[in-house]
């Protein structure tokens, strides 16, 4: 019923629906990234270094620096920046459903002060919680992957905690414990199933946060490192050879700044479809 | 008002505590120390190294020793830059990334309020349009794709300013395009911000009583609208800062600043980990000062606060 009524509402809202189309797109683009680029990612033409878009011989976005076609490389940049988002968002949900319904639940002083903990560590600088742990963890792809998501659960873990303390006092859960079930019963088949429109919402949000992070690291030569690529890499890149080749920035970054764009639009549109109250 | 003072002061000793505490673990506790460079030195050198670091004695002592260098001002000395302490290279960058970033604020807040306003007071006209369309450009476009884009218009392109630099430090031509690359995506934060937390008080039932007992609207607006839709501005203003700061690094980089941010990417880039602990734990300090001062300035522009 209610999913039939927020689907409703979300395909009047055209600047919502456009997103999700983007986004679509986009994530089509990344997954059939190697078959549609005419060259693979790392091959170099030498006699094209730094060349502009040519339609005729399949460099839609013309070369970087390296003769490599930047085409593929930002659709591979898709991919990693995509992936990265995802997953760092799946992180965020496990951790953040786990420790905001723990708190929501228990209550009383546990859940004070297990808030108490999520507010001291909003008001830190995460970005430099990352940058630490890629300097002493080492970069590597995966390292990225759960440092982004070990960091962005804190929104996740208060929009949980605050919709189970409403489920909390409702009646089916009253009637699951004086059926007798367990603390950890209720918790995992009464409340966490119920939760599922707002962790939604709040992992659509998680994403463009994570893929932000990722590419701002990226840029700065902390992030993912040669041979892989992704979108902060080609930025990075492309920043340092603007002058003579200002495709190279042009592209990659307009593909972040649309994504980012498309996944703004699709969560708040989303929000407004599965919370109409807000 | 002081016992309001007294409390977010003492609410904000755990928060740096915790900030020290987690940077101090992750320093000591990841596996690979400062040492493993490669270059297999002999045990007996290794252990004087580590000796002559302390990294040999018990983690409570190390920690210990942690705190009381920190609490004297002394971050240790740098890995990798070996003539210069952690100190001395915060000392040299700061005053050039306080000036960028306080001009960044400045100008953030200005016009950021000046944007949202106007597009709150013209709502849905096509000035309030071109107000949504540019706060929403800042977000989507981040740092570091538009200063690079900023350099290559203005300085390469154009060459109306210097692509790069900071100059003597005393040229404002160099400074112009760094705070405004650094200023855009808080101008649009804040601008969005301002827009609804204005339309929203111009709705309070207080507007009404003014412009029933015969204020002129330009009374209106800037003794009782403005100073309810100023408040959320204000508690944004802690995140803001965290997000110059975030951002200094990218516009530092792109612009070749003399300033902490370059000092923590090259020390990130080669695994400096007294330098970037130490920049981490600066920073952390910062925000949590700025944090402190922006609380403080809530509740003496809220009076609401104060009496609960």
């Amino acid at each position: 019923m209610a999913v039939d009524n927020g689907w409703r509402r979300l395909r009047r809202n055209p600047a919502a629906m456009g997103g999700l189309i983007v986004l679509g797109a986009i994530v089509f683009l990344a997954l059939l990234g190697p078959c549609i680029s005419p060259h693979a990612i790392d091959e170099v033409f030498w006699d094209r270094i730094s060349a502009p878009p040519d339609f005729d011989a399949g460099f839609f976005f013309g070369t970087d620096a390296n003769g490599r076609d930047l085409f593929a490389r930002t659709l591979e940049g898709a991919r990693v920046s995509l992936l990265v988002g995802v997953s760092a968002s799946v992180i965020s949900l496990f951790i953040g459903v786990t420790y905001g319904a723990t708190a929501g639940y228990l209550g009383g002083r546990i859940d004070n002060v297990m808030m108490r903990i999520v507010d001291i560590l909003y008001s830190l600088p995460f970005v430099f919680f990352v940058i630490l742990l890629t300097v002493y963890v080492g970069r590597s792809l995966s390292t990225i992957f759960v440092t982004i998501g070990a960091v962005i659960w804190l929104d996740m873990a208060r929009i949980v905690r605050g919709q189970t303390l409403t489920l909390k006092q409702r009646e089916f859960v009253e009637a699951a414990r004086s059926l007798g079930a367990t603390d950890f019963r209720i918790l995992t088949r009464h409340i966490i199933p119920n939760l599922w429109g707002p962790v939604i919402i709040s992992m659509l949000l998680v994403i463009p946060d994570a893929i932000l992070t990722e590419s701002f690291l990226s840029f700065l030569g902390l992030g993912v490192q040669e041979p892989n690529t992704s979108w902060g890499v080609l930025i990075g890149d492309g920043a340092q050879n603007m002058m003579g080749a200002p495709w190279s920035l042009l592209f990659p970054g307009a593909f972040l700044a649309v994504t980012l764009l498309a996944f703004n639009f699709a969560g708040d549109g989303l929000r407004d479809a599965l919370d109409p109250r807000s | 008002m002081l016992s309001v003072v007294i409390k977010r002061v003492v609410g904000a000793i755990p928060t740096l505590f915790v900030i020290i505490t987690l940077t101090f673990l992750m320093m000591r506790l990841t596996p690979g120390g400062p040492f493993d460079t490669g270059r297999v030195a002999s045990p007996e050198v290794q252990a004087n190294l580590l000796h002559a670091y302390h990294l040999d004695e018990p983690l409570y002592l190390q920690y210990f020793r942690y705190l009381k260098d920190l609490a004297q001002g002394d971050f240790g000395p740098s890995f990798t830059s070996k003539d210069f302490t952690v100190t001395q290279l915060i000392r040299q960058g700061f005053p050039v990334s306080l000036q960028l970033g306080l001009s960044a604020m400045a100008l953030a807040i200005v016009v950021g309020l000046a944007l949202g306003t106007f597009g709150a007071l013209r709502r849905n006209q096509v000035a309030d349009h071109v107000v949504i369309a540019f706060s929403l450009v800042g977000i989507i476009i981040p740092n570091f794709v538009m200063a690079p884009i900023l350099t290559l218009i203005f300085g390469v392109t154009l060459q109306w300013l210097p692509a790069g630099g900071w100059g003597n430090g005393h040229q404002l031509a160099y400074k112009i395009l760094p705070v405004i690359a650094l200023a855009l995506p808080r101008i649009s934060s804040i601008a969005r911000l301002s827009r609804s937390s204005m339309i929203e008080a111009m709705q309070m039932p207080f507007i009404r009583t003014a412009y029933a007992k015969g204020l002129p609207r330009r009374l209106v607006l800037l003794r009782h609208a403005s100073r309810a839709a100023i408040l959320p501005v204000v508690s944004y203003l802690g995140p803001a800062t965290a997000g110059i700061i975030t951002g200094s690094i990218i516009v530092e980089q792109v612009f070749s600043i003399p300033g902490i941010g370059r000092y923590f990417v090259d020390a990130a880039i080669n695994r400096d980990y007294t330098l970037v602990s130490g920049v981490v734990i600066f920073y952390g300090c910062i925000i949590v000062l700025f944090n402190l001062i922006v609380d403080i300035l809530y509740g003496v522009l809220d009076p609401r606060i104060g009496r609960r």
